[in-house]
């Protein structure tokens, strides 16, 4: 029989595991939201990543380090949105573009860096790590079987539960959010109702840019032990892409989508070991190919879609 | 100078799009407690005109006075703080938004509680006689039902000034009506309206004043009352027009396409059209009239074998050609022309130039792997020569014609392949009154020549004149075929909301 002990840390690595698909699942919803299909947060995660990683480094410091991957999602998806909404290029073209950018900028930094260590290592100091561990929360972790299950994951998860939450809050409780919407579906609409596009199409794609920042700060920092590995998002942001549908643009169905395919990514450790571990490597790409076909299928009957996903908007097109 | 402070004073406007100049020096005025209507050809920029009141577009030159005072307009916000609301030709709501989350979208302050948010709308559909149910999501809405919520949401943002691109475009007589009965109940509580159409008929109606643009010049300004129908013609026109539309009498009518009991359903299964019988005569002009959305999409699509229909037949010669694909109708020896509605999307392919699209429906009879060009161009510049097409030449891409010039490309290219059936869905929609009439001479042509022609369409008044029956259709059923010499507009316009064509003819008497 599996034992209690087993499911109970089987479910814990699995929201481990799927938190940076949540952090870059919310930034994409946001971004979506405002008509905006934003391919580059594999390259946004990355950049994040890298960011993350050496301000950690630098200060020690957990929420630096996340303040400054915030900070460089959010730049790396202003360059996508200066380009797609003052420019009106492609957003296909420029979201694949800005992943080749991000996933290459972070590689190249992170070759640098680890060339000037010395010892071929770039690693976190121990106060950093220290500080990534899992949170006990007195009297609530110590509770029985709950505890374990609610109240001792690592501040990252927090962060992006709390963020998930805040984001759909946002999105259907406030009127920002009622407004941010009406963009996405009909932008002319929302101008017309005298809502200011351009800037809350900046608004929403520079902050979901940041949010997946975060989710690749998570896996260079924590995935990885602290210690510096290139390509460390490793198509995790492909992944949240398709999630956002999975999810029919919800943040709050984010998290549970995020922490389902988390348990998929960690499955290959609890299987028995007739089946090569290959087969598990590709079990999330097979489903997210699956979702993104049932929602297709859906999606005839009407799904969530934001209804100008993708197009551009000009005011005074005739 | 006037008593009345104007509401809007425009002073030598200009606006130009590249090359165009689309309006050109005009001057405009309106006051409180006034409808003017706005009146002029396509391409004459009233819209231009309207947008740049309602700040989508920014005008090159000139001044516009709100209240009297110089107001620079420079986008939507502006336009709803100084009590400007535009009711745009297409609905600018979100589909899958209610009723008041559209009215409240884009308005200041926090988010309203739903309770309030409804009492707010119900009320003020009370104070101007407007009816809507606030929760009811605007996908599931009739045209006319979206009108009133974009009525309402200018109102509820305190609009005193209201302008309407052809609002009526869409609407049935009775929905019109009462359409004006609110406009003439803003007008008494002091709102000044200005109303774009192209019904001449409804311009003596409504308004007060009309004012004329004409190729983005203003034209001046007429009283209403000193005026009637042919008058504003040569006023828009620049010249006489006769407004008869020719009806020449069918030569030896004869039955060449039979529907029976046919029953088409939508993608999401929805029933588009809905066991309906009738016959399509050669030699005949068969119009379809019918509240948008009615079927008449889905009857010409699987007329032309675009759609298979679910259940029931459509006979030619005894031999049924449901759910036959175009190309099979073709090899059959079936000549059928259908000319869509969607012109640069279903019709022609927009980025093409006159030769490619051409090129396009005779491509199949080159033998061989390559393409022989030189017919096509031929038929091209044949066709520019004959029914007079604007455009800089026959390679340059037919999206950057005029509307008349590309429909007369898709109606010309059509008709050259001599059909025995030539099927248009509302082949003058957006075009003016010129190139409106070149069209219903064109399908009265192929009507003498024995072609059996279905023209859909939405102006009664042209339906009534043009065609020798009219199918009326509601809701995917056919409420009644009726012979448009003796029909009147509202009888049609009862059928069109589900009347059958005996009950209508009870009400005539």
């Amino acid at each position: 029989m599996i034992s209690m002990a087993i499911v109970l840390k089987f479910i814990v690595a699995a929201v481990s595991a799927g938190t940076p698909l949540l952090f870059g699942t919310v930034g994409e919803i946001l971004s979506e939201k405002v008509g905006h299909l934003n391919l580059g947060v594999e390259g946004m995660m990355a950049i994040g990543a890298v960011a993350g990683f050496a301000a950690g480094y630098a200060t020690g410091n957990l929420a630096a380090a996340m303040i400054a991957a915030f900070i460089a999602g959010a730049l790396a998806a202003l360059i996508y949105a200066v380009l797609t909404i003052g420019f009106m290029a492609n957003q296909n073209v420029i979201g694949l573009t800005l992943t080749i950018f991000g996933v290459g900028l972070a590689n190249f930094i992170g070759v640098y860096m680890v060339s000037q260590t010395g010892s071929n290592n770039w690693q976190l100091p121990a106060v950093l790590i220290d500080q990534m561990k899992n949170v006990n929360i007195p009297f609530l972790t110590d509770i029985p079987i709950l505890g374990k299950l609610l109240f001792n994951y690592d501040p990252f998860t927090y962060v992006g539960i709390i963020i998930a939450l805040v984001c759909g809050f946002y999105l259907f409780r406030t009127k920002a959010g009622l407004n941010t919407q009406a963009i996405g579906e009909n932008p002319s609409a929302a101008d017309a109702a005298s809502i200011q596009v351009t800037k809350w199409k900046y608004i929403n794609i520079v902050v979901g840019g940041g949010i997946c920042g975060i989710g690749g700060a998570y896996c260079s920092m924590v995935i990885n032990g602290g210690i510096w590995i290139n390509d460390c998002v490793g198509g995790l942001g492909w992944i949240a892409v398709a999630l956002v549908i999975f999810a029919s643009w919800k943040p709050q169905m984010a998290i549970l989508g995020s922490f389902i395919f988390g348990a998929l990514r960690i499955l290959k450790f609890y299987m028995p070991s007739v089946i090569p571990i290959a087969f598990f490597n590709m079990l999330p790409f097979i489903i997210t190919a699956i979702v993104l076909l049932a929602a297709s299928i859906r999606g005839a009957k009407g799904s969530h879609i934001p209804e100008h996903l993708g197009m551009n908007y000009f005011r005074e097109e005739r | 100078m006037a008593e009345t402070t104007h509401a809007i004073r425009c002073e030598k406007i200009t606006k130009i799009f590249g090359s165009v100049v689309a309006n050109d020096q005009i001057d405009l005025d309106v006051r409180y407690g006034e409808i003017l209507a706005l009146l002029g050809e396509n391409g004459s920029g009233k819209t231009t005109l309207m947008n740049m009141i309602s700040g989508i577009y920014h005008p090159d030159g000139g001044t516009i006075y709100v209240d009297g005072k110089p107001a620079s307009i420079q986008s939507p916000l502006d336009a709803q703080n100084l009590g400007i609301g535009m009711i745009h030709q297409h609905f600018k709501l979100v589909n899958i938004f209610s009723a008041m989350e559209n009215i409240e979208l884009g308005t200041p302050g926090k988010k309203l509680p739903r309770k309030i948010l409804k009492q707010n709308v119900l009320e003020l559909c009370e104070k101007y006689g407007l009816e809507t149910d606030p929760e009811k999501p605007i996908h599931a809405m009739s045209v006319s039902e979206k009108q009133t919520v974009e009525i309402l949401k200018v109102l509820y943002r305190g609009a005193r000034i209201l302008i309407l691109d052809e609002p009526t475009a869409v609407l049935t007589p009775q929905e019109t009506e009462k359409l004006f009965a609110i406009l003439r109940q803003m007008r008494k509580i002091g709102c000044a309206v200005i109303i774009i159409t192209h019904k001449l008929n409804e311009v003596l109606s409504i308004s007060d004043r009309v004012a004329i643009l004409r190729k983005g010049k203003s034209y001046g300004t007429v009283n209403t009352a000193e005026v009637d129908v042919s008058a504003l013609t040569e006023l828009m026109v620049g010249h006489a027009v006769t407004l008869e539309i020719d009806r020449p009498t069918p030569q030896e009518p004869q039955d060449i396409l039979k529907l029976v009991d046919l029953t088409v359903r939508r993608n999401d299964g929805s029933i588009a059209l809905d066991d309906i019988n009738f016959t399509i005569r050669s030699g005949e002009i068969l119009g379809v009239a019918g509240i948008a959305g009615s079927g008449q999409k889905e009857l010409c699509e699987t007329i032309a074998g675009l759609i298979a229909p679910s259940q029931g037949a459509i006979l030619y010669k005894k031999e049924n050609l449901a759910g036959k694909t175009p190309r099979e109708l073709i090899d059959m020896g079936i000549s059928m022309s259908f000319v869509p509605e969607d012109r640069l999307g279903m019709g022609l392919v927009a980025g093409m130039g006159m030769t490619d699209n051409m090129l396009l429906k005779s491509y199949t009879h080159n033998k061989g792997p390559f393409i022989d060009r030189a017919p096509s161009r031929a038929l091209a510049e044949s066709l520019i020569e004959k029914l007079g097409i604007v455009t800089s030449g026959v390679e340059a891409p037919v999206r950057l014609m005029s509307g008349g010039n590309v429909q007369k490309v898709l109606l010309g290219r059509e008709i050259e392949s001599n059909p025995h059936l030539l099927i248009t869905a509302y082949p003058v929609r957006g075009l003016d009154i010129n190139s409106s009439y070149q069209v219903y001479e064109l399908l009265n042509e192929q009507k003498k020549k024995g072609v059996a022609v279905v023209y859909i369409g939405e102006d009664l008044d042209v339906l009534l004149q043009l065609c020798d029956r009219i199918l009326v259709m509601c809701h995917g059923r056919i409420t009644g075929i009726v012979d448009a010499k003796t029909i009147t507009k509202e009888q049609i316009g009862l059928m069109m909301t589900g009347a059958t064509a005996e009950e209508v003819m009870e009400y005539g008497k």
